[in-house]
């Protein structure tokens, strides 16, 4: 039992001392051990700025796409020959499904809007429903919302934004006065709020927007169907969208006769998840690549072991001449190694830590420490140290004390 | 330490360094191994010291066969029983000499406050207890050489082996050294000293005389 204890202490002391002489075999050849370092320094770096910033840059679309709202589902359609869209009816169809709060028609068409001298060649209409304003609350900062009359007889109503109030409208109430949009006569009932204003024109992509009813934009681009819907689930959808996009997949195969490629349903979520595992795939293989530094870091490594080595032959014939064991000759060499290839490593961190919170301070993402990546890191480097060190250190217990000491 | 019969004919087709050579050496003596360089005198102290063992033949120390003994275990007989000196003192330039005489107790498992303390007798002992923690490079070489006495010393070996350990020495520093040597032996230390010169070899209280891997009694002197 004490014989086992002294040999334990024995270990112990004998770890520690090895520590400390390897610091000072670090530390004396202060440039060379710097070299060295360098190359698990800039893989560790690579490797841990690369997946920082893909996580920041993953976790911040992931933000953005939670805000869109994820409890929304959107169907494109082309329909068959005898159908080429949905109809009113068909909207209100799914609109009356228990699980589907309502539906939101994606109508638009490019227009000239012109009153008095004012003329605009290019504006962006869309064709909404009542639901729409229902969805969106505060859309409208003044006048009126698009009513159900308005919807079923295509009255030529419309809503514009503040842009296209301060253009046409310069100093008067616009609400009841007269725009013509594509040469016909509209009656405008409201102002579009700024608010809603602007997720529009994110939609659209342009700065002045003006909203009908979509019967009224689909007579003008003399279309009889609706080709996108944006569906918006209720707590039942919402709780299995996978059942939900089933039901909504088996009432379109009914209204478009079971043909193949007449519409598709996309949801966030599913276009999340392809996002997601895009950009993992893509931190794997840059990964990848910048571990291939970590390996030639390790040839450093391993280099500067051999030749230490080499050096330190007459050191290593005395130790050997004095008792040290082979087994504590190996670990004197490997715990240098390991040391170097984890101040390179804790240096990597850092840095790659450092220069992942800039991209993402440029690019414009969240930026999160990912611990992962840390342990990663840091096993990397300990894996390196240890594995390009074995063979130095064991050429270096192998050494025969007589050969070694011969070089005197 | 009792009796150490050495035989060592022919090795293979190669140079036959040491032919049948036969030595006892008896606890407590100070014997010198004088030969001109290439008799195989070098490689007689590396089979002493358990540096080395012999294509065939026997050698025993102290009761044990060395030829049985693995690397690891020849490694603790050499930790134990054996004290080198070699002939340019070979300290570590990184450790000051407390630490370098510390050195084969830390091989040997030993806690580091009595290395310490083990350390600090033994360098009074050889009279540099004003330079313990002085670098090698700040030592001049008979100061480094007392360092490596002191280093072999400290793990109370039976026997002490020296290479040449004035080689690297002026004469009056030799001097000193030698008689260090001759005092350790008073003290009951077995001193083995190896040299080829012949001056040197006075010291020592028996002579043997390696010529061509050859061992002839040289009488005692001293």
């Amino acid at each position: 039992m004490s014989a086992m204890f002294h040999k334990i202490m024995g270990g112990v002391y004998m770890f520690t001392e090895s520590v400390k002489m390897s610091i000072s075999n670090i530390m004396h050849n202060r440039l060379r051990s710097f070299l060295t370092i360098l190359g698990v320094l800039i893989g560790v770096t690579a490797v841990i700025a690369l997946i920082t910033t893909v996580s920041g840059v993953s976790t911040s679309l992931s933000d953005s796409f939670t805000s869109m709202g994820a409890d929304t589902m959107t169907v494109s359609v082309t329909g068959n020959d005898m159908q080429s869209g949905l109809t009113a009816e068909n909207m209100d169809e799914i609109a009356q499904f228990d699980e589907i709060n309502g539906v939101i028609p994606g109508v638009s068409a490019s227009v000239a809007v012109a009153r008095g001298d004012a003329y605009e060649s290019s504006v962006t209409l869309v064709g909404r429903n009542t639901y729409f304003f229902a969805e969106n609350d505060a859309a409208v900062e003044r006048g009126r919302a698009i009513n159900p009359i308005d919807v079923r007889e295509s009255s030529r109503v419309c809503l514009i934004n503040q842009e296209l109030v301060e253009e046409f409208f310069y100093g008067v109430d616009p609400i009841g006065q007269t725009l013509y949009i594509d040469d016909l006569h509209f009656t405008v009932v409201g102002i579009i709020s700024e608010d809603i204003d602007e997720s529009i024109s994110e939609m659209i992509s342009g700065s002045s927007a003006i909203i009908a009813p979509y019967t009224t934009v689909l007579k003008m681009n003399s279309e009889l169907y609706v080709n996108s819907i944006t569906v918006y689930l209720g707590e039942l959808g919402r709780r299995d969208t996978d059942a939900m996009e089933t039901k909504l997949g088996e009432y379109l195969d009914a209204v478009f006769s079971y043909e193949d490629d007449t519409y598709t349903i996309s949801t966030l979520e599913s276009i999340r998840e392809i996002m997601d595992s895009m950009l993992s795939m893509m931190s794997a293989l840059l990964s990848g690549i910048a571990s291939i530094s970590l390996v030639v870091g390790g040839i450093g490594i391993m280099n500067m072991m051999l030749t230490s080595v080499t050096e330190r032959t007459m050191e290593i014939g005395m130790k050997k001449a004095i008792g040290a064991k082979p087994g504590q000759i190996q670990v004197q060499f490997l715990i240098e190694a390991f040391l170097l290839s984890m101040i390179g490593g804790v240096a990597g961190i850092i840095l790659g830590i450092v220069l992942s919170a800039i991209l993402c301070q440029v690019m414009g993402t969240q930026f999160t420490i990912s611990y992962s990546a840390i342990a990663l890191g840091v096993g990397f480097s300990a894996a390196v140290g240890i594995l390009f060190g074995w063979s130095p250190a064991r050429k270096a217990s192998k050494l025969n004390p007589i050969d070694a000491l011969r070089r005197m | 330490m009792r009796d150490i019969v050495k035989k060592y004919p022919m090795g293979d087709e190669e140079a036959v360094v040491l032919r049948n050579v036969d030595l006892s050496i008896e606890k407590g003596e100070y014997l010198s191994v004088l030969g001109p360089s290439g008799s195989g005198k070098s490689t007689l102290m590396n089979i002493v010291g358990c540096l080395d063992k012999a294509s065939s033949g026997e050698y025993i120390l102290r009761g044990r066969l060395i030829e049985a003994l693995d690397e690891a275990e020849l490694a603790g007989i050499r930790g134990r029983e054996v004290g080198f000196i070699f002939q340019n003192s070979q300290l570590l330039p990184k450790l000051d000499a407390l630490k370098n005489v510390e050195l084969p107790l830390l091989y040997a498992g030993v806690r580091p406050r009595k290395r310490t303390q083990m350390a600090k007798e033994i360098l009074v002992k050889v009279g540099l207890e004003d330079r313990m923690h002085h670098y090698p490079n700040m030592l001049s070489g008979g100061q480094q050489q007392r360092v490596a006495i002191a280093r072999a010393l400290i793990t109370n070996p039976t026997l002490l082996l020296a290479d040449e350990p004035t080689g690297a020495l002026d004469q009056a520093t030799g001097q000193q050294i030698m008689g260090l040597f001759e005092e350790l032996n008073n003290d009951g230390h077995t001193v083995i000293m190896i040299t080829h010169d012949m001056n040197v070899a006075r010291h020592a209280k028996r002579t043997v005389n390696i010529i061509d891997g050859m061992l002839t009694e040289g009488g005692v002197t001293g």
